[in-house]
């Protein structure tokens, strides 16, 4: 059966786009449910720089492996698990200085690729490709490994959220209970879901939807659940929002997702959060003394 | 003849101090916890009130002596400082939901409050609700430390009430307080650690043995030397 008559089975055929299309579409889709979900825990951990960290590091991956003969999706997801490893050795090392390593591995990704890019005229489209987002050439293998996972996340998600909440709010009670914080797991997911994102939208459209969404659901959200829901509607409103803008006006498809996400940002967080508060406080006021 | 319940936790000449630390910070202590038992541990900053709970918890490092927990025994733990819940959408069931608490038995001045996102409850509303999460949290050990921060009295209050009745269940509470007024109040007994004295030489320490387990609770090691122990009963 081919995709056209696929969409015209399923009552798809009057897409605003192309069939050709569609696989693209379900690929960056996948990666728009998982992004913010992940985004949430990480911003919880106050690691939201794993995030570019993580997606640079892909990128410089992609194109050693590109050098090497190696597949880019290899590449990419070996030097980001690689780094998730290198993350918790470096954590047990240099207790207190966590957030040093994310801005310590941006700034060495980002210097490995810069300087392949300009040594190596292929290296350089790659990256121009690899940062910007190739989602209109990604192909059926991209869309199966993409689906994966997706449902991946979500599984691992399920099984890890309960203990990633406790290591955040009851650090104590959890260690006590002779249970590990699941930081290499959490990691290795982020890392791998990241490094296969960046290949399909980029490094600049995968950081704008692990950063934006949650973002704005924590400001909105009153609860943990609600807040990833909202992270997610918003993760995959924007992406088919820019999906379809950067088709129809001929446009990257990273750079107008990251500008689609902040211009939402901007303006959802200038209006005042509504929140019920602890009540209003009794104020009295007595005449000076003469 | 009514025969007497084995211990939750039993401590032998423990001294106890932080991975990395050439000394203890606490000890050599000895005590046991029975059900339903309320000690209290009191003493100035840097007496190791803390570190005795993280060793008692697994993760602080033992340099001598031993703990002893009964088979099977759960354990909840709370440390010092809150975590931080500004900005994170989080509201008081999803707190008592993830420790597996109750809200049977909160104050009504709380529990009306619980659909709010903590970071919009008062510090110590917040305090309140997170040691409740852990306080009823399905254990048969909990130890507090410092609980009655930023409580205002009717808060310090709330708090004997709860611990007494989760006492009552049988459950056993170790209460880390430099608050020498609540301590009279809800235990049953008192282990005095005194401030630390001199440090004792470098080497009277094997620093090489015994550590339990990779901590990283990030406290400071080894900065004060082992403290003079008094254990008085209260009632």
């Amino acid at each position: 059966m081919s995709a056209d008559s696929l969409l015209s089975a399923v009552g798809l055929d009057s897409l605003p786009f192309d069939a050709l299309f569609v696989g693209p579409f379900a690929t960056g889709l996948c990666f728009a449910v998982a992004l913010p979900l992940l985004g949430a825990y990480l911003r919880l951990r106050d690691e939201w720089l794993a995030a570019l960290a993580f997606a640079q590091t892909a990128a410089a991956g992609a194109l050693l492996a590109m050098l090497a003969g190696l597949p880019l999706v290899a590449g990419g997801v070996g030097a980001a698990a690689l780094a998730a490893a290198l993350k918790n050795l470096f954590d047990r090392a240099t207790r207190g200085a966590q957030g040093a390593f994310f801005a310590l591995l941006l700034v060495f990704a980002w210097a490995a690729s810069v300087l392949l890019a300009a040594n190596l005229p292929l290296a350089e489209r790659m990256a121009h490709a690899l940062f910007d987002g190739q989602l209109y050439f990604s192909d059926n293998a991209q869309l199966l490994t993409a689906s994966v996972c997706v449902l991946a996340a979500l599984v691992v998600l399920r099984v890890l959220s309960r203990r990633l909440l406790l290591a955040h709010f009851f650090p104590e009670l959890l260690r006590a209970s002779g249970i590990a914080a699941p930081r290499l797991a959490f990691d290795l997911l982020v890392a791998a879901t990241l490094a296969l994102a960046t290949m399909s939208i980029g490094v600049m459209g995968a950081f704008a939807l692990i950063f934006v969404p949650p973002l704005l659901a924590w400001r909105w959200a009153g609860t943990w659940r609600s807040g990833l829901l909202l992270a997610v509607s918003v993760g995959v409103l924007s992406f088919a929002a820019a999906f379809a803008l950067a088709l129809a006006l001929d446009q990257p498809f990273g750079p107008l997702l990251g500008g689609l996400l902040v211009s939402i940002a901007a303006v959802a967080l200038l209006i005042p959060a509504r929140r019920e508060t602890r009540g209003q406080t009794a104020v009295r006021t007595q005449p000076p003394a003469h | 003849m009514s025969r007497q319940p084995a211990p939750l936790l039993s401590v032998t000449a423990l001294a106890a101090g932080w991975p990395g630390a050439r000394r203890p910070v606490c000890g050599p202590l000895s005590f046991a916890l029975a059900p339903g038992e309320i000690l209290g541990i009191g003493g100035a900053n840097g007496a190791g009130k803390s570190t005795l709970l993280a060793a008692i918890a697994g993760s602080a490092r033992i340099f001598a002596g031993s703990v002893e927990r009964r088979p099977g025994l759960r354990l909840a733990h709370q440390r010092q400082l809150p975590p931080a819940f500004a900005g994170v959408p989080f509201n008081g069931h999803d707190l008592l939901a993830l420790t597996g608490a109750s809200s049977a038995g909160l104050p009504p001045w709380l529990a009306s409050r619980l659909a709010l996102r903590l970071d919009t409850l008062s510090g110590g509303q917040r305090q309140f609700l997170h040691l409740w999460a852990s306080l009823r949290a399905p254990a048969d050990l909990v130890m507090l430390d410092e609980p009655t921060n930023n409580l205002d009295p009717a808060g310090v209050a709330a708090l004997e009430v709860a611990l007494r009745r989760r006492a009552a269940d049988g459950v056993g509470l170790l209460l880390v307080s430099h608050d020498a007024r609540f301590i009279a109040a809800v235990c049953g007994r008192v282990l005095q650690l005194d401030a630390p004295a001199e440090a004792p030489p470098d080497d009277e320490f094997d620093c090489d043995s015994g550590c339990d387990s990779g901590c990283d609770s990030g406290n400071e090691a080894g900065t004060s030397a082992t403290a003079s122990v008094s254990l008085e009963e209260r009632r």
